[in-house]
């Protein structure tokens, strides 16, 4: 296969990026209003507003930090204003994202207020974002970027057409060199026993089975009934999807036929080198885009089967499905129709090959569907209750 | 025109990828290309829905992609809904 080409943004730390945002992040809920404000005042730069970061502690604080610095490290985003509370934990989440070598400044507020912060980030803000308009495109290739997968609202169909499309695609960028993860956790119950034989290494298939193992334990613990509505969902439900089992076996279509995984990642870790990544995360779409962002992807592969609407403010969201009824009463969410792998009409390999065309489209600039209707969810994993 | 596929052989549910009639008999097709026997449907199948293409005890396995689905918790007739009403997880 030849390797596709596109133009995309070449960051210094030699990382490839397809969009070019300038964010301002906040450390914690309290400084939202701060940075909301400077993206009123200054055109062009992306506010990341989230409900978390007061008095979090042990691993939940671990994956508080690794989700921010991820979130400003990404490659997706050419300059990062974080704005918190107090400067300790400001500065370091300035200081991992300035590993990047990419331009970045940190405020607090206490002991100045708002409005003296808003008008320094904004002044910070207006130099960024001009400084980066002028960044040009370069030649980069599909092997350079990393490419994340996860489905949502599935039904059937998303096991017959929309998830194998993808899983096309993932044999065809593990073939070429590119990185790529899946994960939902949750979500592979009733199949883990297949994933396990996709590992790479003996070590790896346990490392997978652990992580799997301690999700379904937790759910165990805490369950009050067999989650039927919640998990599958009651959409998952009304197109037709019955059991946790059926769900799963669908869901790892988008693994493809030939690819073996090379990691586990814990939620928001960057794989240390090129090929499939299985990451733990939550199978609710806001929390495991938002975790794959911070781990690094630029482009998201997301099959839905009911119409699940989900976007990401920094990594553009690809949807696929194969469900006509979604494809023709919600076409303003779906980048790429695949339902006639229904009728017969169209292949696997067919779908794969016009999705891996709308994925250069894509990365050369084209806006995805959840971007052009503004779909910006971004939502932290909380690990459990507050100090 | 295929009424539903069959992911794998060894499967005994079909999913419908039209909405299928009661009554209609319902032409299926198999992912790997094999024959298929023609179910008649008991009930009104909507797409993306389960058809039966055996008769099920409570207690029995549901096989789909060759492998367990969950068990039956309600008798099943060939070519009717097979879903939440006659089906479980054996997980949670």
């Amino acid at each position: 296969m030849q390797i596709p080409r596109f133009k995309a943004y070449r960051r210094k730390n030699g990382q490839v990026g397809i969009r070019n945002h300038v964010i301002i992040l906040p450390v914690d809920d309290i400084s939202n209003a701060a940075c909301e404000s400077v993206a009123r005042v200054i055109q062009g730069v992306l506010a990341l507003p989230h409900a978390y970061g007061r008095l979090q502690f042990g691993e939940d604080l671990d994956l508080l930090f690794r989700t921010l610095i991820g979130t400003g490290a990404n490659p997706n985003v050419a300059a990062a204003i974080v704005i918190g509370i107090e400067p300790g934990w400001t500065e370091r989440v300035v200081e991992g994202i300035a590993k990047t070598g990419k331009p970045v400044t940190g405020f607090s507020i206490e002991r100045k207020g708002d409005l003296q912060t808003i008008a320094e980030a904004a002044r910070k803000a207006q130099e960024y974002v001009q400084w980066a308009s002028e960044t040009e495109r370069q030649d980069c290739a599909m092997n350079e970027i990393y490419v994340s997968t996860k489905c949502g609202e599935s039904d059937t169909t998303t096991g017959l057409a929309s998830c194998p499309t993808v899983g096309a695609v993932f044999d065809q960028l593990d073939e070429i060199g590119g990185t790529m993860s899946f994960g939902e956790t949750s979500e592979l119950t009733g199949a883990e026993h297949i994933v396990k034989r996709r590992a790479a290494t003996p070590e790896v298939a346990e490392a997978f089975m652990r992580t799997w193992s301690s999700y379904n334990d937790f759910i165990n613990q805490h369950k009050t009934n067999d989650l039927s509505e919640s998990q599958p969902t009651k959409g998952n439900i009304r197109g037709g999807l019955t059991t946790i089992e059926e769900k799963a076996l669908g869901n790892i279509q988008k693994m493809g036929k030939r690819t073996r995984f090379a990691g586990v990642l814990k939620p928001a870790e960057a794989p240390e080198s090129k090929g499939l990544w299985f990451m733990d995360t939550s199978s609710a779409a806001a929390e495991a885009l938002t975790l794959w962002a911070a781990s690094g992807a630029v482009l998201h592969l997301f099959p839905t089967g009911q119409g699940n609407i989900i976007g990401n403010p920094i990594l553009p969201v690809i949807k696929l499905s194969g469900n006509p009824l979604t494809c023709s009463t919600m076409s303003e969410h779906i980048d790429l129709d695949v339902s006639q792998i229904l009728s017969g009409e169209m292949t696997v390999e067919t779908a794969g090959e016009k999705l891996l065309e709308l994925m250069k489209r894509t990365a050369n600039g084209r806006l995805t569907a959840a971007e052009a209707l503004g779909h910006r969810e971004f939502v932290m994993t909380k690990l459990y209750r507050s100090a | 025109m295929r009424d539903f596929i069959v992911h794998d052989q060894r499967d005994n549910v079909g999913v419908a990828v039209v909405d299928i009639q009661p009554g209609h008999t319902a032409k299926g097709a198999a992912l790997d290309g094999g024959a298929v026997a023609d179910i008649p449907a008991r009930e009104a199948i909507p797409l993306g829905h389960k058809i039966a293409l055996r008769d099920f005890k409570a207690g029995e396995t549901i096989i789909k992609y060759g492998e367990d689905i969950g068990k039956v918790v309600a008798p099943i007739r060939a070519g009717e809904h097979v879903h939440v009403h006659n089906l479980k997880t054996k997980r949670w």
